[in-house]
């Protein structure tokens, strides 16, 4: 397999890679790039450890080919935090324990944020639907809910 | 494997059509690429067509909406034209999957994926949707009915993909439904699925009706007999009844850990009695 050559926009900065034409986003993320916030589950896109905004479109990226990035511009929770500033999503999850192993963690925070922008102010049910791509094995979701709720709060300054 | 983009339909179709080895369509993927990672399919070629022009555009005309193949569910939702115009077709796509697969994941492929239980197919169907496929010797138009031939198969010709799905005008007083039994409230894949399309005359009476039963068959079902018990009534008790017991005499179901013979066979006619008074009530009926 000839290698496919890759120009694409990854938080604001533009990167350049080379990848196998069958190579998924998820792979090329973690193993080119050291972008390892992504998190490889199921790798059938059933779990949304591997979550990553393309082009303002919540996807996971184990379902992306890193041939077809060109050109995209993504988002993935690396650029969540300004420096050491973390996200007010970040914040809550920590200030409501809203995790445990930590390994769904980036995904639920991309599928967060993504739900915020277009709903800055879900209910219950609105954020359990926004995330039911997500699996979480140690929290049972409820704290979860409370931090996106405690985030979504502090996002519009209420 | 070789990943190509073609930037015409032109060049996709040369591109399917000259390959010696396995080629498949990349549109959304979140069938493709899940096959692949399990060794069901080994593509020597995958022509992603999502940077065709048009290819990721829904199109409002005179006679109706033009969607692109690789429109992403979710921008389906966001298009308030087609929200109003087609709301049943629009709900069924949006149950495919989680907000993940959404951003991705077409009608076109979950047509083509050809599973029988797949969403958005019995919507289309009653909604009378057709597709228009690209191929080596042009252009042409079938019914979205026509392009399943078996699980997992379509009448699909070497060269040939969907570039379009199309969906007809509305009529003045019509209104669509869909609905699926699920044992749970998302992320799953349905159980038994009703999609029901009608037209009212002035009075409420149904005119026209198109009613579909998805995971009931090898392929979706366009069921004649559910429609003919309802149009000439305003879809009152008896006429729900007989289009429970047409729908139910459609089934050609399985066994399997989703549902038995006998609940899909009963579940079928429940649904697309609450589908039809959806439309019914979509349509303007009182």
């Amino acid at each position: 397999m000839s290698a496919v050559l890759v120009s694409t926009t990854i938080n604001g900065d533009t990167v350049e890679f080379a990848c196998q034409p069958d190579e998924t986003l998820l792979d090329v993320l973690r193993n080119r790039l050291g972008l390892t916030g992504a998190k490889e589950g199921c790798g059938t896109g059933d779990c949304g450890a591997c979550s990553v905004i393309i082009d303002g479109r919540l996807v996971c990226s184990c379902l992306v080919l890193g041939a077809e990035m060109d050109g995209k511009a993504l988002e993935t929770i690396e650029g969540m935090a300004e420096g050491e500033k973390l996200h007010p999503l970040q914040r809550q999850f920590i200030d409501h324990a809203a995790l445990q192993c930590g390994i769904c963690t980036p995904g639920f925070l991309i599928a967060a944020q993504a739900l915020l922008r277009k709903n800055p102010d879900p209910n219950e049910e609105e954020i359990r639907f926004g995330l039911a791509g997500n699996l979480c094995r140690c929290t049972g979701y409820d704290k979860i809910v409370r931090a996106v709720q405690a985030a979504a709060k502090e996002m519009r300054g209420a | 494997m070789r990943y190509e983009s073609p930037a015409t339909v032109k060049d996709a179709v040369a591109l399917l059509a000259k390959e010696k080895g396995k080629a498949f369509v990349l549109a959304g993927g979140t069938d493709l690429l899940v096959k692949m990672k399990a060794g069901m399919l080994e593509p020597d070629l995958v022509v992603d067509i999502k940077r065709i022009k048009g290819m990721r555009d829904i199109r409002k005309s005179a006679s109706g909406f033009s969607i692109g193949a690789g429109t992403p569910c979710a921008a389906l939702g966001e298009s308030a034209a087609l929200v109003k115009a087609w709301p049943g077709v629009v709900e069924a796509a949006s149950l495919i999957g989680s907000k993940q697969v959404q951003g991705r994941c077409t009608m076109a492929g979950n047509l083509c994926n050809a599973s029988p239980a797949a969403d958005s197919v019995p919507a289309l169907v009653a909604a009378g949707a057709k597709v228009v496929i690209a191929g080596p010797k042009g252009k042409r138009k079938i019914a979205v009915e026509d392009v399943p031939s078996g699980v997992g198969r379509t009448v699909l010709k070497k060269g040939e993909f969907i570039e379009s799905v199309e969906l007809p005008k509305k009529d003045t007083r019509g209104g669509d439904a869909y609905l699926r039994f699920i044992p749970r409230t998302e992320m799953d894949i349905a159980v038994v699925s009703a999609g029901v399309n009608l037209t009212l005359d002035a009075k409420g009476v149904i005119t026209k009706a198109r009613v579909s039963l998805g995971a009931v068959a090898p392929t979706v079902l366009l069921v004649g007999d559910a429609a003919k018990a309802i149009i000439g009534t305003k879809l009152d008790d008896d006429a729900k009844k007989k289009l429970a017991a047409a729908c139910s005499a459609a089934c050609k179901p399985i066994d399997d850990k989703r549902g038995t013979v006998e609940f899909r066979t009963e579940v079928a006619g429940v649904l697309a009695r609450r589908a039809a008074e959806i439309a019914y009530a979509r349509a303007g009926g009182k």
